[in-house]
């Protein structure tokens, strides 16, 4: 469906970029031997090097390169076995050396595509133009004291990943899609854990508006916008104000600007008139990056399934539905939960399971699949008892709220409260018996036509029977009387 | 090409480098004199010449990745003119 937004004088389309600042997973920073882990004591996670001490040198860590690779290559996208180090420049309190390491020329990843899918089940391939490792900055805080602003270098350092996509994003909704699935794949990888609430991955969005079939026209950047929604809430009304702007006859100035959720609207960043002057130029501290072919089939070969082939599989070895498959890989944690529950039982009832009762218990319960009240082995070895006939349909969703509340096994909750399934067909056609003795009046009915109840004759002997009926016997039964 | 004052004057803002006007011809000279340098160098043709960054055939040296380093606030904020705490401090930037 396309995205289109009224103007006065017609539909204007929307192109939208992104670049996704992900903060690489690993034990130390990119250039030094300092912690690269979240908090910390202020300033303790800090080296000479970081603190842009005279004569410090930087020395690069393989890990945050080979992560950068796997990300690459999660992104189908092609590893330059030669990249380079750039400086670039500028003065900000938080950024001890005045220029920040990063990839200009020579990123170490090049093209590469991210497969997104809408609400209406179509899809869209969304160009990755490259990613490039760089180095983050410290942390200002201006609230501490009136007259000064106070630094914190921990973060100065750490590895992040820019990943640039091409100006394919045609609305909000793409944009969304784009950024979750983007951070499902950096999250399978186990190259950044995606948290935007604590800024491992933020967006600068690149929006601009034009008529159809026009090239583009001029784009505004907004910085540093740190969650989904805020990112298709910022393009939606980033685009109407530039709308507004050509059809009353002015211009778009290409500028930085910045989101303000509380007010729905984005503000100019004067400050950064010259933000985009960076007066790059290669680091004459750091030998070009030079990578082994062979390495690079090796972090191949070792990567783990990815989302796109794990549904495909789950659809072709388990036979369930594209949708609810998408549903199960969305965590790789979740994806494994569920491997766990069908492996070697009934994959359909398993996902059913799963996806129903078991997902919204974690809902009501606020609880996480890492932290489930139930395990997988718990819930496999219910769906047993439901497949070997010890409990029926119905008996199960009991027995699970008592696993839930209790922790016990389906097992021995079935022991404790006696609730087996009865399949002694005297029992079934004793309770049958005794429900058509107290119901005449709707026996007769049924007799003289009225079909429909015996959806009544069957509630009313399971209800007899603490819904322990083995409700195929029972219908057995019931049919055989009537 | 050649510069005139008030790209000479961005560029010193760019650097922070506070100039007086009375130096902006001077600096104009000199950049101008260092571009004419380059323009000339711009001459060889280089097509088909792989850029060289250094005698031999060296790359980057990777380390691994362990932390070695940090917890030393002291010597991290020795040289700060006005630590506050375990912080730098610096004139307040409003954005």
């Amino acid at each position: 469906m396309t995205y289109l937004i009224e103007g006065r004088d017609g539909p204007w389309e929307l192109v939208v970029g992104l670049e996704v600042h992900a903060q690489v997973i690993s034990q130390s920073k990119l250039f030094s031997g300092a912690s690269a882990s979240y908090g910390g004591e202020p300033n303790t996670h800090v080296s000479l090097v970081d603190a842009g001490f005279p004569g410090m040198l930087p020395v690069i860590n393989r890990e945050c390169v080979a992560q950068a690779v796997r990300t690459g290559l999660g992104l189908k996208a092609r590893v330059n076995l030669e990249s380079r180090f750039d400086r670039k420049n500028y003065f900000y309190a938080d950024l001890p050396t005045g220029y920040q390491i990063s990839q200009f020329t020579h990123p170490i990843i090049g093209e590469g595509a991210i497969e997104i899918e809408l609400a209406d089940g179509s899809t869209r391939m969304i160009g990755i133009t490259r990613l490039h490792l760089e180095q983050d900055a410290g942390k200002s805080m201006h609230d501490q004291d009136p007259a000064r602003s106070f630094i914190d270098l921990n973060r100065a350092g750490v590895a992040l990943m820019e990943i640039v996509s091409e100006p394919d994003i045609r609305s909000p909704e793409e944009a969304g899609a784009y950024l979750r699935k983007l951070r499902m794949i950096l999250r399978y990888l186990g190259t950044c854990d995606g948290n935007m609430e604590e800024g491992s991955m933020r967006a600068d969005v690149n929006v601009s508006v034009r008529k159809a079939g026009e090239p583009f026209r001029t784009r505004c950047e907004i910085k540093n916008v740190n969650s989904i929604r805020y990112v298709m809430q910022a393009i939606e009304v980033e685009a109407v104000r530039q709308v507004e702007i050509w059809e009353s006859g002015g211009s778009v100035d290409q500028e930085t600007r910045l989101f303000d959720p509380a007010r729905s609207e984005t503000r100019s960043l004067r400050s950064k008139e010259d933000a985009h002057d960076y007066r790059y130029f290669p680091d004459p501290d750091l030998l070009p990056l030079v990578i082994e072919e062979a390495w690079v089939q090796d972090l191949a070969a070792h990567l783990p399934e990815l989302p796109d082939a794990k549904r495909q599989r789950f659809q072709d070895e388990y036979g369930i539905p594209r949708y609810d498959a998408g549903v199960l890989v969305a965590e790789q944690a979740t994806a494994d939960f569920y491997e766990t529950v069908a492996r070697g039982r009934d994959p359909r009832l398993a996902a059913n399971w799963v996806i129903g009762d078991f997902f919204a218990a974690l809902n009501r319960t606020g609880r996480t699949i890492q932290d489930s009240p139930i395990s997988a082995d718990a819930l496999g070895g219910m769906l047993d008892l439901i497949t070997d006939g010890t409990i029926n349909g119905k008996i199960a969703k009991d027995v699970f709220e008592e696993m839930l509340e209790s922790g016990e096994s389906a097992a021995e909750i079935v022991e404790r409260k006696g609730l087996r399934q009865v399949t002694d067909t005297g029992a079934i056609d004793a309770a049958v018996q005794a429900v058509l003795d107290k119901n005449p009046d709707k026996l007769a009915e049924y007799r003289s036509g009225k079909d429909k109840l015996f959806g009544f004759f069957v509630g009313q002997v399971m209800k007899a029977m603490a819904g322990k009926g083995n409700p195929a016997l029972v219908n057995e039964a019931l049919k055989k009387v009537l | 090409m050649s510069l005139d004052p008030a790209t000479v004057r961005r560029i010193a803002r760019l650097a922070r480098i506070g100039i007086d006007e009375s130096d902006l011809p001077a600096l104009q000279r000199e950049l101008n004199g260092i571009l004419g340098w380059i323009e000339q160098l711009n001459e060889v043709d280089i097509d088909n010449v792989e850029p060289m960054v250094g005698t031999g055939h060296a790359a980057l040296r990777m380390r691994e990745d362990v932390v070695t380093d940090g917890d030393a606030r002291e010597a991290v904020l020795s040289n700060a003119p006005d630590a506050a705490g375990p912080y730098y401090t610096v004139p307040k930037v409003v954005e």
